[in-house]
């Protein structure tokens, strides 16, 4: 009993069964304290790296999409360069001033119900779609609208694709569709990444001269023909379908037709 | 101690390999062996996180309560690996993307709870350590192995370099689409337990039934 005394509050509390409800609370509330300390320090000391390597990775696809992009370059200079980003509301297909295109935030603005939209009619399989979207614009040295670069996605075979579609300043032409987030299946629908794939959009149509929506991503050319046809991906169906679900709906009027539309009469 | 620190590194590897011998950890071995750089990657990270969650384990062991254990090396491992990730999301952006949600299923390997409930529970936190260093790269030894025959021959390329040129590229080589697939790394994995087993035999498990010659009458 002295013995027991003599010692200090710590070298009691080790030798304590570890078993006994007062240790075993401890132990987990201390251990649940310390884990979030250092959890939340390690996420919050390294978010601006993550955010510089997210914004970096995006610039790089536009950058991409639009043929600009070498090995090397300031990726920040030459995008900031390059290209003017504007937020476009989708209804109207005009660039809006509501919001600072340096913060706004699509996928954000996607889950607001009060800047976006359930969608009932969903190709895409997107659920909310924002009705603000952050659009890029490539301006020659003359100033004129180059190329504008539209962000879409949708679903393909196992994850949401996250891309960027480059449309010439005839609001017709495609240059370039690439994606810069999936997880489809590494070798078959993540052929959507593949260089000889990507380059087989370049030069094709959107609208026929009707105005009507023709662009495809099948095995066969539809009867449109080819300008309006991207050959699907082997071994890749699923993907391949997903691919022209979330163009087509995005190219449509519940996408960027508006802006398109205004594109082509040169007002915006 | 009955092993020295050499053999706990080493046993792992061939001897007594987690995945080969314990058939541990098999369903990320599935999941991230379609390219060797993707299976370096998880290779380093499951290893850091079985030698470090051993080795704060077994720092604790003569505190955790029993009736809490699981919890309590679940909130030690799940900590390591959110500070991988995070990490990785950090320093090696474009690995992290390929990645994504099998960093995070480090939490559920086997081979991180198996090596803290039945080495870090009872032995010195050096040992604990060594242990995991040696099983996150017995581990990684197969991974590797996995990852070479299905990259090769599914991609043609090994860490991204191509070495048969495949036909979708304008080569000659048609890739096996099944090995680029999950289930594939199952025939590979079986083929290398096989390939083990005959060269160690002491590995191969006792039947549980015997085959008895039964007299005709």
């Amino acid at each position: 009993m002295s013995e027991q005394t003599n010692k200090g509050a710590i070298q009691r509390f080790l030798e304590a069964s570890p078993d006994s409800t007062g240790k075993t609370l401890f132990v987990a509330v201390a251990l649940c304290l310390f884990a979030s300390m250092v959890v939340s320090a390690a996420a919050v000391a390294l978010r601006p790296t993550q955010e510089a390597n997210k914004l970096k990775d995006k610039q790089i696809n536009i950058l991409q999409v639009a043929g600009l992009y070498e090995p090397g370059v300031d990726i920040t200079e030459a995008f900031s360069a390059s290209f003017e980003p504007k937020v476009l509301e989708l209804a109207t297909g005009r660039f809006t001033d509501a919001f600072d295109v340096a913060t706004f935030d699509d996928r954000a603005s996607a889950d607001d119900p009060a800047t976006s939209t359930a969608l009932e009619d969903d190709p895409a399989s997107i659920g909310r779609q924002s009705k603000y979207m952050t659009v890029y614009l490539l301006k020659d040295d003359a100033g004129e609208i180059d190329k504008v670069i539209l962000p879409l996605h949708g679903y393909g075979l196992w994850s949401t694709l996250y891309g960027f579609i480059a449309v010439e300043e005839n609001a017709n032409d495609i240059f370039g569709l690439q994606f810069y987030s999936h997880a489809e299946t590494p070798g078959l629908g993540a052929e959507v990444d593949n260089p000889r794939w990507k380059a087989l959009w370049n030069g094709k149509r959107l609208a026929d001269d009707n105005g009507e929506l023709q662009i495809t991503v099948a095995k066969t050319a539809p009867a449109a023909g080819k300008d309006f046809h991207v050959d699907a991906l082997s071994g890749a169906t699923l993907t391949s379908v997903g691919v022209d679900n979330l163009v087509r709906f995005w190219m449509g009027e519940t996408g960027y037709a508006p802006f398109l539309a205004n594109l082509k009469a040169g007002d915006f | 101690m009955a092993q020295t620190r050499r053999e706990m590194l080493l046993d792992p590897l061939v001897d007594n390999n987690p995945i080969t011998l314990q058939v541990l950890g098999i369903c990320s071995a599935l999941a991230v062996t379609s390219s060797l750089k993707v299976a370096l990657v998880m290779t380093l990270a499951v290893t850091l996180v079985t030698a470090f969650s051993s080795m704060f384990i077994s720092i604790l062991r003569n505190q955790i309560p029993s009736s809490i254990r699981i919890i309590v090396q679940m909130v030690i491992i799940a900590s390591l690996v959110i500070l991988v990730d995070q990490v990785l999301k950090a320093y090696a952006f474009e690995i992290s993307k390929t990645l994504s949600v099998f960093v995070g299923l480090i939490i559920t390997n086997c081979i991180v709870m198996g090596r803290a409930e039945a080495f870090a529970m009872k032995n010195p936190p050096m040992a604990s350590f060594i242990d995991g260093i040696g099983n996150g790269l017995g581990y990684g030894l197969i991974l590797m192995l996995v990852g070479f025959f299905r990259e090769l021959f599914g991609s043609g390329s090994l860490f991204g370099v191509t070495i048969l040129e495949t036909v979708n590229n304008g080569g000659w080589y048609v890739p096996n689409g099944l090995l680029l697939l999950p289930p594939s790394a199952f025939f590979v994995i079986g083929l290398l337990i096989w390939a083990f087993r005959t060269w160690k035999p002491g590995q191969v498990e006792e039947r549980e039934y015997k085959i008895q010659v039964v007299e005709a009458h």
